[in-house]
């Protein structure tokens, strides 16, 4: 999967949970300081992400995914 | 205490007979029932004796935005879209009101029963990782109250009482005390529940409580009817704007009464059955009567609690008897409503508001064979026109709470 299908689709993740429209949720975009993303709903959008990519991404993990961008890189990197 | 003036000036509810005040209104002068057959696919599986409830008229999720409704419990759904009916019904807006000065007080039955079931279905069946992290926020009690206050910015202080069927009345209690102990300019009241779910429905139903006219839910609630046979399980929220008077005046606010006492005691009794002398209610009522400096005379009506449970529905009548006298005019609004639990006080402290407002009494649905032991002047059939100086709302809970409310034609 194409780093732009993981972008695609994880936005479609961001939207559904927290209600940011998908077409914001770009790379450079910082989760809790531009998409307004709180700790609780980052949860929710890694425990998704998980499953829609088959990927495990523990807590430790997570704090290091500060943008939208982080996560796809890391996404990508452990598909 | 302190010759400060409590006004009401704006309210907000959605219950299972309409999703405002308007229409709850309108539901219950014609005294039309709430109640329906439930579609739940859990009512067969698990043989619950009881297949029908006072479910709401309009679905929150279709009123609220998606995302917010997601994040929200169903109990704190019907809160924030009463509260927002009231603020807006007060024609308040966050932009000018003193949030210092502003507090919320929404008290719950249950709270949060439907995540903490779905919640631990997931739990069980699907593991740990599938539970939600919302999960805490939106099944605790206080929920209602923390989500409106969010909501409206309240930093007075937020509050949420727990006396299972009193909770609404003794939310509205308390904001009443918070404005006269000076704490608050504008309190925003109320009670929230949503607890139509297999576990609540089995336990009441294990109690005894609950009608079992499966074959009739919109005659099964009939308060004071001598075919009553158990109250009828509700969801819903009421909220109600409470204002300093001279507050309210100074921004030239509609008023639809004033809140001039309240009344609050324990029974001591039995934890869920009803002292059969009313003691303890007497003692509400007779405390809500001398806090608010009105001749009992002047108390034309009482929209009482009544449940439409066999042993609870006549000591209510033996203690407005005894403490304000035989001249009120009653009625009872769960035999439309349902039992609202939590929101009943809440939500027919509304009903009392608009009948003092409007010199009109709803009728008590169902009502046909009146109880002997009842000797009281019981509104059925039609709504009765009677110019009001006073009424009270009389709530009553599990646990021994009694909670009466004075409210006044402004």
């Amino acid at each position: 999967m194409a780093n732009e299908d993981i972008e695609k689709e994880l936005a479609e993740i961001v939207e559904e949970i927290a209600g940011v429209a998908a077409a914001d949720v770009t790379p450079e975009k910082s989760f809790v300081d531009d998409l307004d993303i709180d700790s609780l709903s980052m949860v929710e959008i890694a425990v998704q992400a998980e499953d829609k990519f088959g990927v495990k991404i523990p807590d430790d993990e997570l704090a290091n995914l500060k943008t939208v961008g982080d996560a796809v890189n890391y996404i990508a990197s452990k598909r | 205490m302190s010759g400060i003036d409590v006004v009401v000036t704006g309210m907000g509810a959605t219950t299972p007979l309409g999703g405002d005040v308007a229409a709850t209104w309108d539901g219950l002068l014609a005294g039309r029932s709430g109640a329906r057959t439930l579609d739940f696919e859990w009512v067969a599986r698990l043989d619950i004796p009881v297949r029908f409830a006072a479910t709401l008229a309009v679905e929150p999720t279709e009123v609220l935005p998606r995302v917010e409704a997601r994040r929200l419990d169903r109990s704190e759904q019907v809160a924030i879209v009463a509260a927002q009916q009231a603020w807006q019904d007060a024609e308040l807006s966050t932009d000018t009101v003193d949030a210092d000065r502003l507090a919320v007080i929404v008290g719950t039955g249950i709270g949060g029963v439907n995540t903490l079931v779905t919640q631990n279905e997931l739990l069980q069946t699907q593991g740990m990782r599938k539970v939600s992290p919302l999960t805490v926020p939106m099944l605790m009690p206080n929920g209602p109250a923390a989500h409106v206050g969010l909501a409206l910015g309240a930093r007075a202080g937020v509050h949420a009482p727990v006396s299972a069927c009193a909770s609404g009345a003794e939310a509205i209690g308390w904001g009443w005390r918070m404005i006269r102990s000076g704490e608050a300019d504008i309190v925003v009241a109320g009670g929230a529940e949503a607890a139509i779910v297999p576990i609540t429905m089995a336990g009441f139903a294990q109690a005894r409580t609950m009608s079992t006219r499966n074959d009739d839910p919109e005659h099964a609630s009939r308060p004071w009817d001598t075919g009553r046979d158990g109250f009828v399980l509700g969801e819903g929220a009421g909220l109600v704007v409470l204002e300093r008077a001279e507050y309210a005046a100074a921004r030239g606010a509609r008023v639809y009464a004033r809140l001039a006492g309240v009344g609050t005691s324990s029974d001591a009794y039995h934890i869920t059955a009803p002292d059969p002398q009313a003691i303890g209610q007497a003692r509400a009522i007779a405390a809500a009567i001398r806090n608010s400096g009105v001749d009992p005379a002047d108390i034309g009506h009482v929209n009482a609690h009544a449940t439409s449970t066999p042993v609870g529905d006549v000591p209510e009548t033996l203690a407005v008897r005894k403490s304000i006298g035989d001249h009120p005019i009653l009625t009872a609004p769960k035999g439309s409503l349902g039992h609202l639990l939590g929101a009943s006080g809440a939500v027919e402290s509304i009903a009392t508001i608009l009948s003092v407002y409007h010199g009109l009494i709803p009728p008590t649905a169902n009502l046909e064979n009146l109880d002997p032991g009842v000797t009281l002047d019981v509104v059925s059939g039609e709504a009765r026109k009677v110019r009001l100086a006073a009424a009270m709302n009389d709530s009553f809970g599990f646990g021994g709470h009694n909670v009466a409310l004075v409210f006044t034609a402004f």
